[in-house]
């Protein structure tokens, strides 16, 4: 459905995509992330036809951004960074002329307007002034907008920024209620969102695409061993944490074990294994051997948060390296 | 054609949701409306003296009260249009719903088209306020109604042509205080460029004097319609709406 190939955008100094090329299925989720600054919005207005690329292609269902940009503007339905609102507006009216505008027909629009109000939770503010509006509410016509003419491709850019906690879970549902019939990237700088709602994950850094794969494959593929959280605790006398890490190093499998808390008679520790082994029961067993009691047992996940660092501190450790040698 | 007028719906409403449109009506009231009350006066002073003095030659409404009052519509129409026009797209820079125009179906020329078309719509009822004091002087005598038709025809055309340059202004910055300034600059430019042929007689004078807006507006006040004046603000419309559509388009790469 969307498919970039070598796609560069130079602003006047600034390289602000440089090369990227990935493709998302129809009915995907995609997930597009990055710190600030990593060209994720720019990569997106270029899906979009509002920047034209410097060098390399964009299609979305088979249409150039170059070539054919009215068939292209016709499948999407994008929200900006900020959202395209006019302040001096009711909602209702807005979102009338963007149906219109996106070339809803007129018997359509009230039909459409309605069940993006409902969607979006906005039929309570549909006849208030943009201008009034909260910040939140903002955000939310902004996505009304962009799914009104139920366009094949959402493009969606930081679609829950600004919103609170209830909202952010409603949206995310919406999002993923939405795929499906709707193929949909949105960019992100929250990873718990792309564990959340995306499929897929297409990490960018500087310009540069760093990875892209499932959240789970990507996951694990960076993780390789098991490392699990533990809290011992012993009812009667003092525990000397000494003796339960010796004890936990001794089961089999285990690489090695780090002490993280002790509180009187109890103390935690994160153990990890050896690559490709699971411990979990080995380890209970151990504890519950030793004659104490085990108070909490959980695998810890590598988090999307860990791996983002990972692999961006990787690609700004390369030049690093390769300056030292060069001394050398 | 549907899409122009999608986005001249929306112009107008704008134009009369935020008070521009009605500070523009009333400016344009009080000052046209303070020229009449002095034309009129000096036409009835003047003739009365003239019966006076026992001279019954009738005097003519049209070249002494309508005639100076279109030109004077036509200078205050010099202020005003910058205010029409300075808007219309540094704000949508400014407040970022260009990116929403400029990812709908909808061509940038249909957009340009909508916008001049709501400009010159808000324009003609400003100079609609004018017709009431017309109305007046048909009220109270028998002023010919063929010139007063073609001096409106002028300044609508003349309206046409300057808008369509403030549009273009208006593209090329997101602040609307620069766009209003610069477009008025360059109205003030086209309309005093006349005067050079004052005092030069030389081939550039004529020249500069062709494209100043006045010379081709006179004939239309006297009442004449010359298919020169005509053409030449047709084609400087035409120039300027293209000249917008691809500044529009150069929006793309500049950003
Ligand atoms: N209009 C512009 N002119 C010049 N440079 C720009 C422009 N817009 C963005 N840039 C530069 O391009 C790079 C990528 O910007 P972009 O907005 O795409 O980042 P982003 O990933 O969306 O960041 P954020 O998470 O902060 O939204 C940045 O270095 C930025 O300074
Ligand atoms: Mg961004």
């Amino acid at each position: 459905m969307i498919k970039v190939e070598g796609l560069t955008k130079r602003y006047a100094r600034t390289l602000a995509v440089d090369d990227i090329s990935f493709e998302v299925e129809k009915g995907q989720i995609v997930g597009f992330l990055g710190p600030n600054g990593a060209g994720k919005t720019t990569t997106m207005r270029v899906l979009t036809c509002f920047l034209p690329p410097t060098a390399g292609s964009a299609q979305i269902a088979g249409f150039d951004v170059l070539e054919q940009p009215l068939e292209v503007k016709k499948r999407i339905g994008y929200l900006p960074e900020t959202p395209p609102l006019y302040p001096d507006m009711e909602v209702g009216e807005y979102l009338s002329f963007v149906g219109r505008l996106k070339g809803l027909s007129s018997a359509d629009v009230p039909k459409r307007v309605n069940e993006v109000c409902d969607r979006c939770a906005i039929s309570d503010v549909r006849m208030k002034l943009i201008g009034k509006l909260s910040k939140g509410y903002r955000q939310r016509v902004g996505l009304a907008q962009a799914i009104l003419h139920n366009p094949d491709v959402l493009v969606l850019d930081e679609p829950t920024s600004g919103l609170d906690p209830k909202q952010i879970i409603e949206t995310r549902e919406l999002i993923r209620s939405l795929a499906g019939d709707h193929t949909i990237i949105l960019s992100t700088h929250i990873l718990s969102e792309v564990e959340h709602s995306c499929e897929r994950v297409i990490i960018i850094n500087q310009g540069k695409l760093v990875a892209q794969d499932t959240v789970t494959n990507l996951t694990n593929r960076l993780r390789g061993s098991e490392q699990v959280a533990l809290e011992i605790l012993c009812v009667n006398g003092a525990l000397n944490h000494a003796e339960v890490r010796q004890r936990l190093e001794q089961v089999v499998g285990v690489s090695h074990v780090v002490l993280k808390d002790t509180k009187d008679n109890r103390c935690s520790f994160e153990v990890e294994s050896l690559q490709g082994r699971s411990i979990r029961a080995e380890l209970a067993r151990a504890v519950v051997g030793a004659g104490w009691d085990l108070n909490e047992l959980r695998p810890v996940g590598l988090s999307l948060e860990d791996i983002f660092l990972q692999l961006t501190a990787a690609e700004k450790g390369e030049p690093v390296e390769k300056k030292e040698e060069v001394k050398a | 054609m549907r899409n122009v007028i999608v986005i001249f719906t929306k112009e107008m409403k704008s134009y009369f949701a935020s008070p521009i449109a009605y500070l523009l009506l009333t400016i344009f009231a009080v000052i046209f409306g303070f020229f009449f009350y002095s034309a009129t006066r000096f036409f009835v002073l003047q003739g009365m003296q003239m019966q006076m003095m026992g001279r019954g030659m009738p005097m003519d409404v049209n070249e002494y009260v309508i005639r100076p009052l279109l030109t004077n519509a036509s200078v205050i129409g010099l202020f005003l249009i910058p205010m029409i026009t300075m808007r219309l797209y540094a704000e949508e820079q400014r407040s970022g719903t260009i990116e929403l125009l400029m990812t709908s179906p909808v061509r940038d020329l249909e957009i340009v088209l909508g916008k001049w078309l709501a400009a010159l719509v808000l324009y003609a009822a400003i100079l609609g306020i004018s017709g009431i004091n017309m109305g007046l002087l048909f009220a109270f005598g028998r002023p010919d109604w063929k010139p007063i038709l073609v001096g409106y025809l002028g300044l609508m055309l003349q309206g046409g042509c300057l808008l369509a340059i403030g549009i273009f202004i208006s593209t090329m910055t997101r602040n609307q205080i620069v766009a209003g300034g610069a477009t008025f600059a360059v109205c003030l430019m086209l309309w005093v460029l006349d005067w050079v042929s004052a005092y030069d007689q030389s081939a550039w004078a004529k020249v500069i004097s062709y494209l100043s807006v006045v010379t081709h507006f006179e004939p239309f006040a006297k009442g004449v319609i010359d298919s020169k004046d005509v053409i030449f603000y047709l084609s400087m419309i035409f120039f300027g709406l293209f000249l917008t559509s691809r500044s529009v388009e150069s929006l793309r790469w500049r950003s």
